[in-house]
């Protein structure tokens, strides 16, 4: 077993290891449906809710699941908060259950979610996998949200359908399009790896100062 | 019941509404498996395969079994392919163990590509019958070959060429994705 502290658990999923934007985990959502800011947080919610539902089930049953058939049986619960989740929308949110569509039935293959399962919680106790979903769920909304502000913003001009840059804003459409998906984690990933090198050539300057 | 032309459901998912490129389905294998273009070909061929067979299973399932308890489909188009991959990863290891040992984690990872189970979903939805199902399933799996081969191609000759450090990596892939993506916007309103 691992030794990490609850906390570190927590806050491990929120940006060291961040779901989508270092792990390039749950790429399709995260692309597919972040046109508007509004779909980006129904999409969370969703995927938030699965996540946290079946790593508690999961590690409250890890003795009861042989080891050979463990990830049909993630899989199984997986598709069952999803199958609940997509009822819920299409009660409680119809407008957004209607503009997600398919994606939401998507939630299943969310590479994300069975890899929380596999890794983490088919070893730790209930708490701890309740934590560690609460804060990949958490991290993935952060992506989620920031790529459907950018595009929001830039695509339409708005942000979650209030105009921000007044009416002689021309949007550029492509930010809504497919297209900008690709772009705007594009330019997202690039921007975290210049900060990177520059972090690093820092420490390292600093360490050849010290020495 | 759905009443397109078989021409216009292959066209618009191969190119049009390609899965990889416009909807943003199957990107694991996409951004895994694109960095040699006969791994990348021989992928689009498995998935070819594994999109036909789902596509089967899925009219099977709707036409015989889902209408009584719709609330099941997700779950049970999930086991149903797991199962097939399950299927098809034996055979694969069995007739080509070298194709398998390329193809590595992504053959069973094949479960969880949303283009397989997008594709029993939107035929599901369109309410497409036994022939337009299959012609969607090989129309998607040419579209991703298609993609997945073009993608490998530009990053063969990406590897040569002097890339800042900066780029070297995902962020790169993804805005080349976007461009082509681009590209593909070209083919909107043709039908």
């Amino acid at each position: 077993m691992r030794t990490t502290t609850p906390s570190q658990d927590f806050i491990r999923g929120i940006w060291n290891e961040n779901p989508v934007l270092i792990q390039m985990l749950g790429l399709c959502p995260a692309l597919a449906v972040t046109n508007s800011v509004a779909n980006a947080l129904a999409m969370s919610a969703a995927t938030f809710f699965v996540i946290c539902c079946s790593s508690v089930l999961v590690s409250a049953f890890k003795r009861f699941i042989p080891n050979e058939v463990r990830i049909s049986a993630y899989i199984l619960v997986i598709a069952t908060f999803v199958t609940l989740a997509d009822m819920m929308l299409q009660a409680y949110a119809p407008a957004q259950h209607k503009e997600l569509g398919a994606f939401i039935a998507l939630i299943v293959v969310n590479c994300m979610i069975l890899g929380r399962q596999e890794a983490f919680s088919a070893k730790n106790n209930v708490f701890r996998s309740l934590l560690d979903a609460i804060g990949t769920g958490i991290g993935f909304t952060i992506a989620l949200v920031m790529m459907g502000g950018f595009r929001e913003l830039l695509g339409t001009g708005s942000f979650l359908g209030v105009s921000v840059f007044g009416p002689n804003f021309e949007p550029w459409v492509i930010m809504v399009l497919p297209a900008g998906g690709f772009l705007t984690l594009g330019f997202i990933l690039l921007a975290m790896g210049y900060f990177e090198q520059r972090k690093k050539a820092k420490t390292a300057l600093t360490a050849e100062a010290s020495s | 019941m759905n009443d397109q032309t078989l021409f216009s459901i292959f066209f618009s998912a191969m190119v049009v509404n390609n899965f990889t490129l416009a909807m943003f389905l199957g990107l694991c294998p996409f951004m895994g498996v694109s960095a040699r273009v006969e791994t990348a070909l021989r992928m689009g061929l498995a998935n070819i395969f594994v999109l036909v067979l789902t596509s089967l299973a899925a009219w099977f399932l709707n036409s015989f079994i889902l209408e009584a308890v719709p609330y099941l489909r997700i779950i049970s188009f999930i086991i149903v392919i797991a199962s097939l991959v399950q299927i098809v990863e034996m055979v694969v290891k069995k007739i080509s163990p070298a194709l398998f040992r390329q193809l590595g984690i992504f053959l069973p990872l094949m479960t969880t590509n949303c283009a397989i189970l997008g594709l029993a979903i939107f035929q599901t939805n369109r309410g497409y019958g036994f022939m337009q199902g299959i012609t969607f399933a090989v129309g998607a799996g040419l579209g991703l070959t298609l993609a997945l081969v073009l993608m490998a191609s530009i990053r063969e000759s990406v590897e040569l060429s002097d890339v800042p450090n900066v780029a070297k990596g995902t962020g790169l892939v993804l805005i080349i994705a976007g461009t082509l993506s681009m590209a593909f916007m070209g083919f909107a309103g043709l039908l």
